[in-house]
C-alpha cells in the first residue's frame, strides 16, 4: 500500500504501483481535470505538480508519488483564482479549452520556480505542451501578465 | 417565421431539471431543404429560452462546441434580441433531436463547415425577441397598460415615461400564461435595431473559461454511468484489414481486465462510413489495466487489399494522374491555344500529403446499450448522426438512442465521424453494461479519417508583357465521398468546389480546372478547410512564381489576377449550381473586390513593402472560402542554418456580419498555428498499407516555440452589414501559401510540397 497527498487530503493505494498518476486521478479519484492526450510525456496535457513541480502524469508512476505531494488543477488554488488561472480569463486564453489544465499547471510551475521569466524562458518552459487550436498567443501574453503581477 | 410553442415547457423543465416558471419554445420553419427530406414541416417547438422566478435565463445551445466559441456566439444572439443580462445566463446543452433543436431548420444539429453563425444568425435573433415581447406584454399585463408603453432593458422591463420596472423573474407567471394561449401564426417579432446591440458585434468571452480554467469543464472521457467498464480496441493496422485469430489469455491475466472480445469486422460490402471497421477489445474496470492489456494480446490479422498501399507508389500515380487531362470543372476561352500564343510557359508541380486531425482529446465515448433508449454520451460534431449509426450497429431506430453532446477537446473535423461511439455500442450490448471506449493517441493517428493527399499540375502563360493570359491546374486526391461509394475515383464536385472550381483569379482570359483520377486506399474525411488547404496552397504559391517569372511585384500582380469586379459569376464559365457550402451564390456572391479588399489590409497592415534585412521576406495569400474572405501576410526570417522564424503574421478577414469580434480573432490566431502545422510539420504516410506515425514525436504539431506568436487580426468592417460569414476554417488555406511565399522572398527557394525541410537549406 502507498500513501500519497493529492490536493491537501492523505490517500491510500493499493493497486499497481506501475500505474500512471493519471488514471488514479482520473479513474480511482475521479479528478477529471486532468487530461489524457498522448500518454508518452509528448503534449503535458496530464500535467501536474509533484511536490511544487509539474510532471507529467501520464508516464509518471503512483509508486514515484508515495510520501509525497500531489496537487492538480482542482487544487491548485481554492477559488480558482491562482494569479495564472485569473491571467488565463483576462487574456481570454482556451479555445476548446481541453489542453489548458496542463497548460496552467505548467505555467504556475515556470512561475513558481521563477517569478519573473525572460521570453525565452517562457518559450522554453511551456514548448512540451501542445495545443492543437491554437492558442499560444494568448498563453504566452498571460504568462508574462501573471509573471508581472508577482 | 418564430411562433409562440403551447407545448413546450413541461418537456423542457424535464429534460433539464430547471425550476423555471417561464419557457419559450420558438419555431422557425424549416427551410425547404430538410422539409424536402424529413417531411418535417408541421410545428414543433425547437429552442427554447427559459426564465425562473428569480430572473435567472437558461439558453439552449443545440450545436457543438469543439473551441471555434459558437457555445458564446449563439447565446450571445438570442441574449441580445432578448435584452438579457449576460451575467444572468446560463447555457443548457440540447441532446440529438434534430426535430426540436435544430432553429434555422438546415443543419439538422450537425456542427460542420463553419456554418452555425451564417445559418442561425436570423433565427437566434427572432427567437430572443419573441421571447422578449412576451416578456412586455407580460409586464403591460401587469401595470395594466398597452404593450407598447413597455420595453426591456438589461434584464428590466420598463414603463415608457414612468420610471417603474421589474425584473424579469417578476412576470414570469404571467409570461407563461401568455405563451401557452400564442397562436401559432403571431407575426413576426420586432427586432432590434443593429445600432441597439447589446452584445452582438461586442468583444465578450468565452462562456466556459472560469470552468476551463479550473479542470471544472467536461469533455468526453469526463462522464460515467453506474457500473461503467472501460475498453480500448486493436484495430487491424490496415484499412479494412480483418482479425484471424487472436489469443487473448496473457491480457486476460493483467489484475482489472474482465473481458476480450472481437468486434466483428464490417462487412465486406458494407462501405466504412461513420461504422465501427472491427477489432479486438479489452474490457475492464480501469484505463491502465485495459491498456496494460491490450499490449499482451497477440492477434495475426489478415491484411486485406489495401495491404498495396504504399505512400511511395501511391504519390507517384497520384503525380502521374495529375498530369493527364481530367474532368473539367470550369472551363473559360481556350487554354490550349493560349499557352501556343503564350511567349513564356511555367509549370510546377504541388504536393500535399495526408494530414491527421489530432485534437488533443482523442475520439471517447460512453454507450449504455441496455436502457431503451439508448443512452450514448460522446464528444461529436453531429448528434443525430451519431444516433443513426449507433442504431444501425444495434440493430434499432435511431428514435431508439438518444444522445447527449459534451464539450469536445478539439475536433476539426475528426468527430463528425461516429466510428468510435459504434465501438461503444457494440462492446456495451454484449457485456450488458455501459462501456466507454477510450482511443489513444496512436489509435487516433493511425485509424483517422485522412485529410486527402493530393498531387497537382500547374501551368500558365504570359504574354510579352508579363500578363497572364492562361491557367490550368489539374488535381487527383482521392475523395471523402469513397466512404459511401468505394469506387470513387478522385473529386467530386462538392470537394473541387473548395478553391478549386471559384480559382479567384478572374482576370485570365483562359481557365481549365480539372480533377483527376485517385483511388481512395484508406478512410477519407474532411479535415478543418478541407481541399481548400491544397487548392489554396498551390495556386496561390504558384501566382507568386508567375509574379516572380513576370517580374512584377506579387502584390500588385496577385491583386491584377484577382480583378475588382464586384461578383465572379461562375456560370459564365459553365458552372452551374455553384453551392459547395450549402448556400446558393445568390445568398453569397463571389466578390473578387472583397477579396482583393482583404488582400490590401494585410499588405498594409504588415507594412508590406518596407525595407526588410538579409534574410528576411513577407509572403501574401488572400483566399476565399467557407464564404469569407481572407488575406495573410506572414513575415520569415530565414538563419544561416536554414532555421526558420515567423516574428510576425498579420491576417485580414472579412467575415461579413460577425457576432463576436474576439471570437474571429481567436479563431485566425488559432488558424495561424493550424496553418503553419500543415505547412512545416504534419504528413501521414503509409507502408504495406499501414499509417507509419503513431504520436506527436513522429506527427508533429506546432509548439510554442514554433510560433507564430506575433499574430495581428484585422477585421475589416466595410461589409459589416452583409451576410454573416463562416469563421472557424477559412483562416487556414492561405497560411501555407503566404509563408512559403515569404520563404522564396527571403532565400529565392519555391518549395512546392509539403511538410516543408527542418533545414530549409535541403529544401
Amino acid at each position: 500500500m502507498l500513501t500519497l497527498t493529492v490536493n491537501g487530503s492523505s490517500r491510500e493505494f493499493l493497486g499497481d504501483p506501475n500505474m500512471p498518476i493519471l488514471w488514479f486521478l482520473r479513474d480511482e479519484l475521479g479528478l477529471t481535470g486532468t487530461k489524457f492526450g498522448c500518454g508518452m510525456a509528448l503534449c503535458g496535457a496530464c500535467t501536474v505538480h509533484l511536490d511544487g513541480s509539474a510532471v507529467r502524469s501520464c508516464v509518471t508512476p503512483v509508486s514515484a508519488a508515495a510520501g509525497k505531494s500531489i496537487t492538480t488543477i482542482e487544487g491548485l488554488h481554492p477559488e480558482g483564482n491562482h494569479p495564472v488561472q485569473k491571467a488565463w480569463r483576462e487574456h481570454n486564453v482556451p479555445q476548446c479549452g481541453y489542453c489548458q489544465s496542463g497548460q496552467i499547471m505548467q505555467a504556475a510551475s515556470l512561475l513558481a520556480a521563477n517569478p519573473n521569466p525572460s521570453d525565452e524562458e517562457i518559450v522554453r518552459g511551456m514548448d512540451g505542451n501542445i495545443c492543437r487550436c491554437g492558442t499560444y498567443q494568448r498563453i504566452f501574453t498571460a504568462i508574462k501578465v501573471a509573471a508581472q503581477g508577482n | 417565421m418564430a411562433t409562440i410553442s403551447k407545448i413546450s415547457r413541461r418537456a423542457f423543465l424535464q429534460a433539464t431539471g430547471l425550476s423555471a416558471t417561464f419557457v419559450l419554445g420558438t419555431h422557425i420553419a424549416p427551410r425547404s431543404l430538410l422539409a424536402a427530406v424529413t417531411g418535417a414541416t408541421e410545428a414543433k417547438p425547437n429552442l427554447f429560452v427559459a426564465i425562473a422566478s428569480d430572473g435567472t435565463v437558461t439558453l439552449t445551445f443545440s450545436r457543438s462546441e469543439m473551441g471555434q466559441g459558437v457555445r458564446t456566439g449563439l447565446p450571445m444572439i438570442i441574449a441580445d434580441e432578448l435584452e438579457a443580462d449576460w451575467s444572468r445566463v446560463k447555457i443548457w446543452q440540447a441532446p440529438g433531436d434534430e426535430t426540436k433543436y435544430d432553429p434555422p431548420g438546415k443543419d439538422g444539429q450537425n456542427t460542420d463547415g463553419s456554418r452555425s453563425t451564417r445559418h442561425a444568425l436570423q433565427s437566434m435573433r427572432e427567437l430572443g425577441a419573441s421571447a422578449r415581447e412576451v416578456l412586455e406584454k407580460a409586464a403591460a399585463q401587469k401595470w395594466g397598460v398597452d404593450p407598447s408603453k413597455v420595453y426591456a432593458e438589461n434584464h428590466r422591463l420598463h414603463l415608457r415615461g414612468k420610471g417603474q420596472s421589474l425584473d424579469f423573474g417578476e412576470v414570469v407567471d404571467i409570461a407563461a400564461e401568455i405563451a401557452s394561449t400564442a397562436a401559432d401564426d403571431a407575426p413576426k417579432p420586432k427586432l432590434k435595431d443593429p445600432s441597439k446591440w447589446r452584445y452582438i458585434g461586442k468583444d465578450m468571452t468565452t462562456f466556459d473559461n472560469f470552468d476551463m480554467s479550473t479542470g471544472g469543464a467536461n469533455y468526453g472521457a469526463d462522464y460515467t454511468l453506474p457500473g461503467m467498464k472501460i475498453a480500448v480496441v486493436a484495430r487491424p493496422p490496415v484499412y479494412r484489414g480483418k482479425v484471424k485469430s487472436f489469443d487473448a489469455s496473457e491480457a486476460l491475466k493483467v489484475p482489472g481486465v474482465e473481458h476480450v472480445m472481437e468486434i466483428p469486422a464490417l462487412a465486406d460490402d458494407k462501405p466504412a462510413e461513420f461504422r465501427a471497421l472491427g477489432g479486438v477489445a479489452v474490457i475492464g474496470s480501469n484505463t491502465w489495466s485495459v491498456m496494460q492489456g491490450r499490449q499482451k494480446l497477440k492477434i495475426e490479422w489478415d491484411a486485406g487489399p489495401f495491404v498495396t498501399h504504399d505512400s511511395s507508389t501511391y504519390d507517384a500515380e497520384l503525380k502521374a494522374s495529375s498530369k493527364k487531362p481530367g474532368t473539367v470543372v470550369r472551363k473559360r476561352g481556350a487554354v490550349e491555344d493560349a499557352f501556343a500564343n503564350a511567349a513564356t510557359v511555367i509549370e510546377a508541380e504541388y504536393f500535399v500529403p495526408y494530414l491527421a486531425h489530432a485534437p488533443m482529446e482523442p475520439p471517447v465515448a460512453l454507450v449504455d446499450a441496455n436502457l431503451r433508449p439508448v443512452k450514448v454520451i460522446a464528444p461529436v460534431q453531429d448528434p443525430n448522426q451519431t444516433r443513426h449509426y449507433v442504431a444501425e450497429a444495434l440493430g434499432l431506430e435511431k428514435t431508439e438512442v438518444e444522445c447527449q453532446t459534451t464539450l469536445l477537446g478539439g475536433s476539426f473535423g475528426r468527430k463528425s465521424k461516429s466510428d468510435f461511439a459504434c465501438e461503444a455500442a457494440i462492446l456495451s450490448k454484449a457485456i450488458g453494461a455501459p462501456v466507454r471506449v477510450q482511443w489513444s493517441r496512436e489509435d487516433e493517428i493511425k485509424h483517422g479519417y485522412y485529410h486527402s493527399v493530393s498531387a497537382q499540375h500547374l501551368k500558365a502563360g504570359l504574354d510579352k508583357s508579363g500578363k497572364v493570359v492562361a491557367w490550368q491546374q489539374r488535381v487527383a486526391s482521392p475523395s471523402i465521398m469513397a466512404l459511401w461509394n468505394p469506387a470513387q475515383n478522385g473529386p467530386v464536385d462538392f470537394e473541387a468546389g473548395l478553391g478549386l472550381t471559384d480559382l479567384p483569379y478572374n482576370s485570365i482570359p483562359n481557365l481549365q480546372l480539372e480533377t483527376g483520377p485517385a483511388a481512395a486506399m484508406i478512410r477519407i474525411g474532411w479535415l478543418r478547410s478541407v481541399n481548400n488547404i491544397q487548392h489554396a496552397f498551390a495556386m496561390h504559391s504558384f501566382a507568386h512564381e508567375l509574379a516572380v517569372a513576370a517580374n512584377r511585384d506579387p502584390l500588385e500582380f496577385m491583386l491584377e489576377l484577382i480583378g475588382g469586379e464586384d461578383v465572379m459569376d461562375l456560370s459564365l464559365d459553365g458552372v452551374e449550381d455553384f453551392a459547395p457550402y450549402g448556400d446558393s451564390v445568390e445568398e453569397y456572391p463571389i466578390s473578387p473586390k472583397r477579396l482583393s479588399n482583404a488582400l490590401r489590409v494585410a499588405a498594409r497592415e504588415a507594412d508590406y513593402g518596407k525595407k526588410l534585412p538579409q534574410g528576411h521576406g513577407i509572403g501574401l495569400a488572400a483566399h476565399r472560402s467557407f464564404q469569407s474572405y481572407v488575406a495573410i501576410a506572414v513575415q520569415v526570417k530565414v538563419g544561416d542554418k536554414g532555421e526558420l522564424w515567423i516574428p510576425r503574421v498579420d491576417v485580414a478577414i472579412d467575415c461579413g456580419r460577425y457576432v463576436n469580434p474576439e471570437g474571429v480573432r481567436k479563431q485566425m490566431e488559432g488558424s495561424a498555428i493550424f496553418g503553419n502545422s500543415i505547412a512545416r510539420f504534419s504528413q501521414i504516410t503509409t507502408n504495406d498499407g499501414a499509417v507509419d506515425q503513431s504520436n506527436f514525436n513522429d506527427y508533429r504539431l506546432t509548439r510554442l516555440s514554433d510560433g507564430p506568436l506575433d499574430t495581428r487580426v484585422h477585421l475589416i468592417e466595410d461589409y459589416v452589414d452583409s451576410m454573416p460569414c463562416g469563421v472557424g476554417e477559412p483562416g487556414v488555406p492561405p497560411y501555407a501559401p503566404a509563408l512559403l511565399n515569404a520563404i522564396y522572398e527571403a532565400t529565392g527557394k519555391r518549395i512546392r510540397s509539403l511538410p516543408l525541410p527542418a533545414d530549409l537549406r535541403t529544401a
